[in-house]
């Protein structure tokens, strides 16, 4: 089976996970899974239209093609997302949710103190919780320490396309996570993806850099080759950066 | 009588259940969870579950996230 990420007991062979909201419309959001090749697409949970005069999602994407994962996106309190997460398993039929609990509306950064809270809470009611938490090595612990199948940190604000901001502190979550760590939110390019592959983490999730760039499926194909490569990369063991060179050519046998 | 659903006032037929309002509404229910007066009602108990007058129902699915 080669290289795979595990995540609560389910195998998945792409670590790129994506989202799929903001789109042009619903073909190029489908055109542009397809090309990451993700296996994993996150999904947020709203009211219905009762009027029933717009497509759903779930006209275009096939939850047996894909593993859905509900978001609590906009919930700013504990018990919002933790009444998120339930309805989500109800409607889905699957465990799996993507916990945010949101502090402040500007930078969309995480109210890590509710976030573990309802962490706490989702374990205990036998929910595979992947959180959307800071930076915070010592946060990344504590949320692995109450149950969570994986620490997704963000990179940067979400939606901000500013690539990773402290890969010193991705760093130091990856060498104490037991639990498999995604960069979730802040990546801007395909060069960024790689950083975070490099670096050592497991996954990387992305929604507004592949829906909002100009093509969005050929950046999902981008996406796809730069995680890729930034794993193979980070498996072969880079070479040490020194301040001067050494020649790649030989010294011996010149005739000059 | 009336209930509310996703926080609109809807008139329903007495002796309507979950599963009944699901349908007039054209909703699958495979796609869907309900809450009704902030507690899910599970897929199984659709069909059993009648309403009441005041009843507020969330009825919700799955839109496009990140």
């Amino acid at each position: 089976m080669g290289d795979t990420l595990t995540i609560g007991g389910k195998t998945f062979r792409s670590r790129l996970l994506v989202g799929t909201g903001k789109y042009p419309d619903y073909p190029t959001m489908v055109r542009a899974l397809e090309a990451s090749g993700a296996e994993i697409v996150t999904v947020a949970v709203r009211r219905v239209n009762l009027d029933r005069t717009k497509e759903s999602l779930l006209d275009h994407v096939d939850p047996k093609k894909y593993t859905l994962l509900p978001n609590t996106a906009a919930c700013y309190t504990e018990d919002d997302a933790v009444r998120t997460c339930h309805l989500a398993r109800e409607a889905g039929m699957s465990s799996m949710v993507k916990l945010e609990v949101i502090g402040d509306e500007n930078t969309l950064f995480p109210d890590t103190e509710a976030l573990l809270s309802a962490a706490k809470r989702l374990v205990r009611d036998g929910f595979v919780v992947l959180p959307y938490t800071n930076d915070d090595p010592i946060m990344a612990r504590k949320l692995e320490d109450a149950g969570c199948a994986a620490v997704m940190p963000l990179a940067a604000p979400i939606g901000s396309g500013l690539g990773i901001r402290n890969p010193f502190n991705i760093r130091i979550i990856l060498e104490s996570a037991k639990v498999p760590v995604i960069v979730d939110a802040g990546v801007g390019s395909a060069s960024d993806a790689a950083v975070a592959m490099e670096l050592g983490c497991d996954g990387v999730l992305m929604n507004t850099a592949i829906a909002g760039a100009r093509d969005p499926v050929l950046m999902a194909g981008a996406m796809r080759e730069a995680v890729s490569a930034g794993r193979k990369s980070f498996l072969a063991g880079r070479i040490p950066k020194k301040l001067y060179a050494t020649a790649s050519s030989p010294l011996d046998g010149t005739f000059f | 009588m009336e209930i509310v659903v996703n926080g609109q006032p809807r008139e329903i037929a007495p002796g309507a259940t979950v599963a009944s309002l699901l349908r007039e509404l054209t909703l699958p229910a495979t796609r869907v969870a309900v809450e009704r007066n902030r507690e899910i009602v599970r897929k199984p108990e659709y069909e059993s579950t009648a309403l009441s007058a005041g009843d507020r129902l969330e009825i919700v699915t799955f839109v496009g996230g990140g």
